[in-house]
């Protein structure tokens, strides 16, 4: 059985993977093992994605999957469902830039790989990323941007961090389609990724665990 | 100006070779055209906001660049900014964010995604798309016209003899209110009409012609970033395929509508259609050749047999796709390529349509001289070989240094000359 809604997932078949899990709940199967079972599914997935067998649509509709059955099956865990994490990442699109498709894989390939990450959504200003940072004790900051004009974005908002005494506390990834080492030195990032499997060994490197 | 040469004369010998490019004949030298976006503004010094209040400013920075750069096309600043801003702030316009409004003076506008078309919609869209359209969309995306979503069902004035009582749904006061504000509107968007059909004329006379001053879209990316948004399109492709095909094929003859009669008016044969959600990550090939291309295919072939050069704007990476976007009649259409690889769609592509592009808009931006000018020699002697090709940069001209795009045109006239 559980093979059978590894492969639903995987595989994209959404009804199957739903018919599954309300019959797995109804064999009275504990619901922590159901949310395993997906998330070793979306490895399969995020391999996928890497070998570029899969594309933005297949990660957004496996999410979106994943989302259904997370809320079929909450309500019925009898106990914590953390799940053991690498690392914690605060990540977001700088201010001035509305984009997030790129962001959104980012998280999504972190999450999947082990990471828990807190997602800022679009325009964030620079002090958010402090505040969060400080608040989740976070090791790892991504900041997103698409248009040029988020480079200007990026380094202020890094000048930020460096006023708040937070930069020797953390490692900073910036990322986007535009995105080179020249921009990279200019904002004063750590490092950079035009993907988001360069988003996920970066923090496996930086969390020291390759 | 020129020597000896007319400005009639300049233009018709631009339009020519353009024309021989498109053809796949060989021109008297490349063609050269920068495509410019902000950098109009960037260049003479106005901000993005004011290029979209001031319509004046804004068609004097396009006329002084394009004088001063004298490009074989320039680029209609109608495909930069699609609607101004006054206009844009009297409906109160929701899936855009412009300067001034949502982002800062200095930037230019960004696209706010949305499921402005929810999935449950289809139906009534493809059922009849005018009246949703007019009740449910626009209410939606234009702040201002939500009051129209109380009008009645559009097609109960077929009953003639009593139709004409369904106008007094006009006469509610909110209703009343948006038509007055969509007249004002209407009124301020013949005022920046008339400059631009003014600026456009002046360059004409003086010489230049525009890339293009229609716009149509592919069927898929109507539906995606217009009504559905990215991640609901993304989702429709496994969950309602079928309606996302129709609702496709229902847009597909407006989208050809409205590019065939705009580059009419305008005398200008080629149509701009900038692709969005069709590139090499966004979908698998199947998907590309199920979802995207069977619409597109049709959008283009349909704007060929009325005469017209479509010009596809092919954002992000196709490099995958070529083949399959081989099948079209040759000689009729423009493929500007922005990340993929043109060496290899000049071999893949070479002998079916023109090819535009080439020169990275970084390079523009962080390169000199000297490097744009390597850059374009290769181009010139790779892809430029036996015509074919529109020297270009890859994306829109936001930013660039000048003297970079100075390189880029001047050496192109110089070193882009056959025979």
């Amino acid at each position: 059985m559980a093979e059978d809604l590894v492969k639903a997932i995987a595989d994209l078949h959404e009804e199957e993977a739903l018919r599954i899990v309300e019959e797995r709940l109804s064999a009275g199967e504990d619901a922590f093992k159901i949310l395993a079972d997906s998330r070793n599914a979306m490895e399969i997935v995020g391999k996928r994605f890497e070998n570029r067998e899969y594309f933005v649509p297949d990660l957004v509709y496996s999410g979106e999957i994943l989302q259904e059955i997370t809320a079929i099956v909450k309500p019925k865990l009898t106990r914590a469902t953390e799940f053991e994490r690498l690392g914690k990442v605060v990540i977001g699109t700088v201010a001035g830039d509305i984009h997030d498709i790129g962001k959104n894989i980012v998280t999504f390939m972190l999450d999947i790989n082990g990471f828990e990450v807190y997602d800022l959504g679009i325009d964030v200003p620079a002090q958010k990323f402090v505040e969060k940072t400080e608040e989740t004790q976070a090791k790892i900051i991504g900041l997103s941007g698409l248009l040029t004009l988020a480079f200007e974005s990026m380094k202020e908002t890094i000048e930020v961090i460096k006023d708040s005494g937070l930069r020797d506390k953390v490692k900073i990834m910036i990322g986007g389609g535009q995105i080179n080492d020249e921009v990279r030195k200019y904002t004063g990032a750590d490092a950079y990724g035009t993907d988001a499997m360069r988003a996920v060994s970066l923090a496996k490197e930086w969390m020291g665990n390759k | 100006m020129i020597a000896g040469k007319t400005p009639e004369e300049l233009f018709q010998e631009r339009s020519k070779r353009v024309e021989d490019a498109v053809q796949l004949k060989v021109p008297d030298r490349v063609p050269v055209a920068p495509n410019f976006g902000f950098f109009y503004a960037k260049y003479t010094g106005i901000t993005p906001e004011e290029a979209h209040y001031d319509y004046d400013k804004w068609a004097m920075a396009v006329k002084k660049t394009v004088i001063d750069f004298q490009p074989d096309m320039y680029t209609s600043p109608r495909m930069i900014l699609l609607a101004p801003g006054p206009v844009l702030d009297m409906v109160d316009f929701k899936q855009i964010k412009w300067p001034g409004h949502g982002v800062s003076p200095n930037h230019s506008f960004q696209f706010v995604e949305g499921e402005y078309m929810k999935a449950e919609e289809y139906d009534a869209f493809i059922e009849d798309p005018s009246d949703y359209i007019i009740r449910t969309y626009l209410p939606r995306i234009y702040g201002a016209l939500e009051p129209l979503k109380m009008l009645p069902p559009l097609r109960s004035m077929m009953v003639g003899y009593a139709a004409v009582h369904l106008t007094a749904a006009l006469a509610r006061p909110e209703v009343a209110n948006a038509l007055e504000t969509l007249s004002k509107a209407g009124a301020e968007s013949l005022r920046w009409r008339s400059i631009m059909d003014s600026l456009q004329e002046e360059l004409t006379g003086m010489g230049f012609p525009s890339c293009a001053q229609s716009i149509a879209v592919a069927p898929y990316d109507v539906i995606g970033d217009f009504l559905r948004g990215t991640r609901g399109v993304m989702l429709d492709m496994y969950r309602r395929p079928d309606k996302l095909i129709e609702a496709s094929e229902k847009v597909l003859p407006m989208q050809l509508q409205a590019g065939v009669f705009i580059a009419k008016r305008s005398g200008n044969p080629r149509v701009y259609i900038p692709l969005h959600k069709g590139a090499d990550g966004f979908m698998s090939l199947e998907q590309f050749k199920t979802f995207y291309w069977p619409t597109l295919k049709k959008l283009i072939t349909g704007l060929i047999d009325e005469g017209l050069t479509p010009w596809l704007f092919i954002e992000g990476d196709y490099t995958s796709r070529l083949e399959t976007i081989r099948d079209i009649p040759k000689g009729k259409a423009i493929y500007h390529f922005e990340l993929t690889d043109l060496f290899k769609a000049k071999e893949i592509l070479g002998d079916v349509v023109c090819i535009r592009g080439g020169v990275p808009n970084s390079l523009l931006c962080t390169g000199t001289p000297q490097e744009v000018k390597d850059c374009c020699k290769k181009l010139i002697d790779v892809v430029g070989r036996g015509g074919g090709f529109i020297m270009d940069s890859g994306a829109v001209i936001d930013e660039a240094k000048p003297e970079n795009i100075k390189a880029m045109v001047d050496f192109t006239k110089e070193y882009g000359v056959y025979g």
